[in-house]
């Protein structure tokens, strides 16, 4: 595993991930998602949901790197707002 | 009733999920280790945080770069897809001529891609190559590894000579499964060729059309060997699109920190676009079965 270079901040990121992922698994079983037409016009699912507020915190984080001379957690809280929106309103 | 789901059949697609795994994520998660860490080599590694990212961002070399694979994107998909829809349109529908032409346009597809920018690279040279001692006699100025200009007029007709005939044979197989009862009813009402084109054959196509256009788009935004035999990226930078320029920090530079990070970012536009895409697919495909 050496080769793969492993830190702690990037093994709690995949760590993060897995269980975001598990629990969302878990939910299907347990409460199957409905598929809803919001603001975007698309049908979207619960995974559909949380693929969009991933990939959009990836930008939202690239656009804080570029663009802003601040700590990087601002740009979690804006990743946050940003998923409650997407689950509220997509 | 509702049919009971079988769980079971999750054990059929573990061995494709092993698959994905050993060739996608964990080399994903290591390229994600990467960019977070400098390396001088060694397997030694020093964490140095969001800095390639920032690097990257705030320079003007990936911009550059991107904007150059942008412009790439749009003018071949702006050449490629009217003219596949074209030679489509002009292709016979039936008989011995028919399947040549099939076989003629699927020619430029079974080519390796470094062997098409060898060809074109021969054929662009005014001192051997035909089209480039043709353009020289012709008493123009054509020079594709000094000029930027000239080097991107044949990297494009590079492309839509390897490529349209993709976006014709999809277009063409789009125009075959069309009912001739569209054309009898358009002959009833005496529509011009046009207005069956455009009433008829362009919204039977959409589906096959959006999938010639996602497909050339990807191919286009990932492009490498073509141009990297063809010009090697220049003259200058001028044809350096952003594989290029990942494959010469990563492999030329052994930057192998920035490159990760360049190839992150790489990979989330790719992805933003594909699914995008997707979303456009599948809507188009549920807005058809309803009509």
């Amino acid at each position: 595993m050496e080769w793969m270079a492993w830190t702690w901040p990037t093994a709690l990121f995949f760590a993060g991930l897995a269980a975001v992922l598990a629990v969302m698994a878990a939910l299907h079983i347990k409460y199957p998602s409905t598929p809803k037409t919001g603001v975007l016009g698309i049908e979207t699912m619960r995974g559909d949901r949380l693929f969009i507020s991933l990939l959009g915190s990836a930008f939202i984080n690239l656009a804080w790197i570029g663009l802003v001379d601040a700590p990087q957690y601002g740009a979690l809280i804006v990743c946050g707002l940003f998923a409650l929106c997407v689950f509220r309103w997509v | 009733m509702d049919k009971p789901v079988n769980q079971r059949a999750w054990i059929l697609v573990l061995p494709v999920v092993i698959l994905v795994a050993f060739s996608s994520v964990i080399p994903m998660m290591t390229v994600v280790n990467y960019s977070f860490q400098d390396t001088f080599g060694g397997n030694e590694f020093f964490w140095v945080g969001l800095e390639w990212y920032r690097e990257l961002l705030r320079s003007e070399r990936l911009w550059d770069a991107l904007g150059r694979q942008l412009l790439f994107s749009a003018i071949i998909l702006a050449i490629e897809i009217p003219l596949g829809i074209l030679v489509a349109l002009c292709m016979p529908k039936k008989g011995w001529i028919a399947s040549l032409c099939l076989v003629l346009m699927a020619l430029p597809l079974l080519i390796p891609y470094n062997v098409v920018g060898t060809i074109w690279q021969i054929f662009g040279r005014s001192d051997i190559g035909l089209l480039g001692r043709i353009v020289s006699d012709m008493g123009i100025s054509y020079n594709y590894a000094q000029n930027a200009f000239d080097a991107w007029v044949t990297v494009i007709a590079m492309d839509v000579w390897h490529w349209t005939s993709l976006v014709a044979l999809l277009s063409y197989a789009g125009l075959r499964s069309i009912p001739n009862a569209y054309y009898q009813a358009a002959q009833i009402d005496q529509a011009s060729r046009w207005s069956v084109f455009r009433y008829i054959e362009l919204p039977k196509m959409r589906g096959v059309l959006i999938i010639a256009v996602l497909l050339r788009f990807m191919d286009s935004f990932m492009i490498y060997t073509e141009p990297f035999v063809l010009t090697g990226g220049g003259p200058g930078n001028a044809t350096t699109f952003l594989s290029i320029d990942l494959v010469k920090m990563a492999l030329g530079q052994f930057d192998l920190g920035p490159a990760a990070a360049f190839s992150l970012m790489y990979f989330l536009v790719i992805l933003l676009i594909s699914y995008v895409f997707y979303t456009v697919m599948i809507t188009t495909d549920k807005d058809g079965a309803t009509q």
